[in-house]
């Protein structure tokens, strides 16, 4: 059963993310991100990591991919062209990532051992991961969080209109 | 077979959800359970709302389909299934198609981890209401890609609306819930009862949350008055503002955008993103519910205890649906004595037969036992579904800047604030002790 729900979202990801660059249209693209994202989040139940799984859903499906298909629909962008590729790119594109790709894999069956982790052995409680963030990482955290906040203000003032935020500084 | 019966047999005795004791059997009834609830409880509020709507603007409402308009939503059901599927040809095929299913699919799922009692939930998870936000929080995703996906301007901009607005005030939701979530882990008992530092772990399960409120001794819309009554406000007021409902409906503003973002939509689909509107209504309202009125505890388990009480209690589920039967024999008999409505009289006192023999049914000890909880928690969700139609029928629509003025200007900052007031209440002997070691 395991197995199984693992290979499904496994495909349902990969899938996704074939469709997330075949498609032409950026909501189409976006769309599939989406299932990508779902489709993780059920990867990571499946781990046992119930927390981080609801997070993936709340924070990427729910707000971040809502604001990408909602910047999409304001530019009202359309269909893009769709370019043949240059052959630079089939060259050495393609040798390239298939080297990438069984060099990951190598390296990730030879070094981590292959044995099945149990769900519930990894500690992806919310108290444990509580216990990391508000306790053992506290500072790393809220000094992110402030990181997070100058972003923040960077984008407000790079948004606002040039003659308020001139009035403003001056 | 006789292993069959065991299997099915043995969680009768449990004290767990049939997901946590792990039988596919029970989990399989109560999802049907569930969603044939959810489905009779869709038609009812779709005649509740017409008449109670209609009774607050003097008017009669449904009349003629069955005794006072009762058979009007079946009727209108039918006329949904029925009526031509219509696609605009400019349409998006795949994701018209899809935006309606990822709305419903998002409205029912989160019913898995709503708690009609301590026994009465698909499964208790430890995330519960994450699982919940986070579900729900799909449903915008539905609604943009209908209103994009129809080609069409007015659903565009309903789209836009809507997204905006769910988002926004998402924030201010998740503020309120992390209140009561903080809430949970302070175990001192009573209304200002407060616990010392690491006082004990809290929980984000919805069945948690009800056992931490039975065992503190007050439902956490009273806990440190009154900042669990203006949590329960900010929540209130975004739940309504999440459900696109009146006076926050800017989404389907139906004199500026004819229907928003399900304009092109019809017949069935469009009864999909009707059945979404309504289960979600349910659904923000049992979270409700479940986080600050005590889900399915009676009303005054503390301040009127005892074994006299309980029993006092366990009438009133009985009682309520006598007093129901009682009205519809009270209309049968008012009903015109006309040949024409003799079908309508024998279906009216039918129904109200139906109502008295489940109402008798409830006062036999074993059944009333387990089932008033499911009782107290659909009475209390029926009382959030009133006030919705309530809100509907007496506030006028806001305008866009003052929605999102109202969500980001004072919502926002009103949740940040009670989330620390109750942090610092609920650790007050800790920083106490702080303060006087740093004196």
């Amino acid at each position: 059963m395991h197995l199984f729900l693992f290979l499904m979202f496994g495909a349902v990801c990969v899938g996704g993310a074939i469709n997330l660059l075949a498609q032409r249209h950026p909501i189409t693209s976006a769309l599939s991100l989406i299932a990508v994202m779902a489709a993780l989040a059920g990867e990571y139940l499946l781990l046992g990591a119930e927390f981080v799984a609801a997070v993936q859903v709340i924070v990427y499906a729910g707000a971040i991919m809502v604001l990408f298909v909602f910047v999409i629909m304001l530019l009202n962008a359309g269909e893009e062209e769709q370019t043949k590729g240059s052959r630079v790119a089939i060259l050495l594109g393609v040798p390239g990532m298939l080297t990438g790709g069984l060099l990951i894999g190598w390296v990730v069956l030879r070094h981590s051992g292959t044995e099945s982790v149990p769900i519930g052995a990894l500690p992806g409680h919310p108290t444990d991961i509580a216990q990391l963030l508000f306790h053992d990482f506290l500072l790393p955290f809220e000094v992110t969080s402030v990181l997070i906040l100058i972003a923040i203000m960077g984008a407000v003032v790079l948004a606002s209109k040039p003659e308020a935020s001139a009035g403003k500084v001056g | 077979m006789h292993a069959i019966i065991d299997y099915i047999s043995s969680y009768l005795t449990s004290d767990k959800t049939p997901g946590a004791a792990g039988n596919m059997f029970w989990v399989l009834v109560y999802i049907m359970l569930v969603f044939a609830g959810l489905s009779v409880a869709v038609i009812a509020m779709n005649w509740l709302e017409r008449k109670i709507l209609a009774h607050m603007q003097v008017r009669l409402g449904p009349m003629r389909v069955g005794p006072h308009g009762l058979l009007q939503p079946i009727a209108d059901a039918i006329k949904l299934l029925l009526k031509e599927d219509i696609m605009p040809a400019e349409a998006d095929g795949f994701v018209f198609w899809m935006a309606p299913l990822i709305v419903v699919l998002a409205a029912f799922t989160v019913f898995v981890v709503v708690p009609f009692g301590p026994t009465h939930a698909i499964t208790d998870m430890n995330i519960g209401i994450l699982f919940m936000l986070g579900v729900s929080s799909l449903s915008v995703l539905g609604i943009v890609m209908a209103g994009w996906a129809s080609n069409s301007h007015y659903p565009l901009m309903g789209a836009l609306r809507s997204s905006a607005q769910m988002v926004s005030y998402e924030i201010a939701m998740g503020l309120a819930v992390v209140s009561v979530i903080l809430v949970t882990s302070l175990h001192g008992s009573g209304l200002y009862g407060v616990g010392g530092a690491g006082a004990g772990d809290g929980t984000l399960s919805m069945i948690g949350i009800v056992r931490a409120q039975q065992e503190q001794g007050v439902w956490f819309i009273f806990k440190f008055f009154p900042l669990g009554l203006i949590a329960f406000f900010i929540f209130a007021v975004s739940m309504v503002a999440e459900t696109n409902r009146a006076p926050f409906d800017l989404a389907e503003a139906e004199s500026e955008l004819t229907a928003g973002f399900h304009t092109e939509y019809s017949g069935f689909r469009w009864s999909l993103f009707f059945l979404a509107e309504y289960s979600a209504m349910i659904a923000v309202s049992s979270i409700a519910v479940t986080l600050w009125l005590g889900g399915w505890l009676r009303p005054f388990p503390n301040l009127l205890n005892g074994d006299t009480w309980d029993q006092a209690f366990s009438f009133i589920p009985g009682i309520t649906f006598l007093f129901f039967a009682a009205i519809c024999f009270y209309n049968a008999v008012r009903m015109p004595k006309h040949p024409l409505f003799r079908v309508q009289t024998i279906g009216l006192f039918g129904f109200g037969v139906v109502l008295g023999l489940i109402g008798l049914a409830l006062f036999v000890p074993a059944v009333s036992i387990r089932v008033q909880d499911i009782f107290w928690f659909a009475a209390k969700v029926s009382g959030f579904m009133y006030v919705y139609i309530w809100f509907r029928g007496t506030f006028p629509r806001y305008r866009f800047d003052q929605l999102m003025q109202l969500g980001w200007k004072v919502l926002l900052p009103m949740g940040l604030g009670v989330l620390i007031l109750t942090a610092i209440f609920g650790l007050w002997p800790s920083i106490q002790q702080l303060i006087q070691r740093l004196i």
